[in-house]
């Protein structure tokens, strides 16, 4: 009786240790090299010459999801100054104001900064493509982002992905109305 | 005892597929690289967001933002159309370092590798 108990605890450990591998290795090392990372081909002479995920996000705001990088934060505190164009001709757009979704049921509403995006991306990479210009057009649902479609187009491929639930539910509804005159501040202030 | 194998196979499998991880953004291009004999492509979203933002590529260049939808060509990119607004010798290296971009094992699926969604469900 107690040799069966016995060797149902230690299997019982054997077996959380095999799963817990996977967060051990991950701890180790955030970032896989490109020839064990399971896409590129361990025998190419691009091995070597191509940089490595860990020398160039190791250097960056850190994060805990994604490519475990901030790539905001690195844009925003100078950290990375990426090109916003190649031919000179193209007007770069930034536009300051926040986007309150507010039908979220029971989660807190969303507060969608135009600026984040806008850093990175033109006005038409969602207008009016994947989200039309006007406040109740969209019919957007969680089903549909994690589907690909609205925010899923990039959150979840190569934004910040869809576990991150607090990142864009940040408002609770009681203090809508405080955060909605805040934005309003803060944009006034840097449209200036 | 016996019952516990299948779930040490099951943890073995689970760790496995987790330590070959693509980077998170990670696009392989396969449309046409096997068929005409090179290797499939790897496009690292991290490698050119240090470098440039998102709009460049995706509004400048006119990339689709979804895996598979661009018919990318390499005489497009000869042309200085899609890569090859920048992979032309003067912003990175040109079209004659095949191998720099054509790095992929063989058989890969056009898809976005990496990162947490891209493994389930989902459409990349």
């Amino acid at each position: 009786m107690l040799k069966i108990k016995c060797s149902n605890i230690f299997f019982t450990l054997f077996l959380m240790l095999i799963l817990l591998l996977p967060l051990i290795s991950n701890a180790a090392s955030k970032w896989k090299s490109l020839a064990d990372d399971g896409i590129h081909d361990p025998e190419s002479p691009a091995i070597g010459v191509l940089q490595e995920p860990a020398d160039a996000l190791s250097k960056l705001p850190q994060d805990t999801s994604g490519n475990m990088v901030n790539w905001v934060k690195a844009l925003e505190q100078g950290v990375i100054n990426p090109r916003t164009n190649i031919r000179p001709e193209t007007k770069v757009r930034i536009r300051n104001d926040d986007v309150f979704l507010e039908q979220t049921g029971e989660m807190p509403v969303v507060r969608f900064p135009h600026r984040a995006h806008t850093l990175w991306l033109d006005c038409k990479n969602c207008h009016e493509k994947y989200f039309i210009s006007k406040k109740g057009a969209n019919p957007i649902t969680m089903m549909k982002i994690l589907q690909g479609n609205y925010c899923g187009r990039c959150h979840g491929a190569v934004a910040f992905p869809l576990t991150e639930c607090d990142r864009c539910h940040s408002v609770p509804r009681q203090k809508l109305e405080q955060a909605k005159a805040e934005s309003r501040k803060k944009t006034q202030a840097e449209n200036k | 005892m016996q019952k516990y194998w299948r779930l040490i196979i099951a943890g073995m499998l689970f760790s496995l597929v987790f330590s070959l991880r693509a980077e998170y953004g990670d696009v392989v291009l396969n449309k046409r690289a096997e068929k005409e004999g090179m290797p499939p492509v790897i496009y690292p979203h991290w490698f050119h967001r240090i470098r440039f933002r998102c709009k460049v590529c995706h509004f400048e260049l006119g990339f689709e933002m979804r895996a598979g939808s661009n018919n990318v060509t390499m005489q497009e990119i000869i042309d200085g159309k899609f890569c090859g607004m920048c992979h032309n010798d003067e912003i990175a290296w040109g079209v004659e370092n095949c191998d720099l971009c054509h790095s992929g094992r063989p058989g890969l699926k056009s898809k976005i590798h990496g990162g947490h969604s891209t493994a389930g469900p989902g459409i990349w």
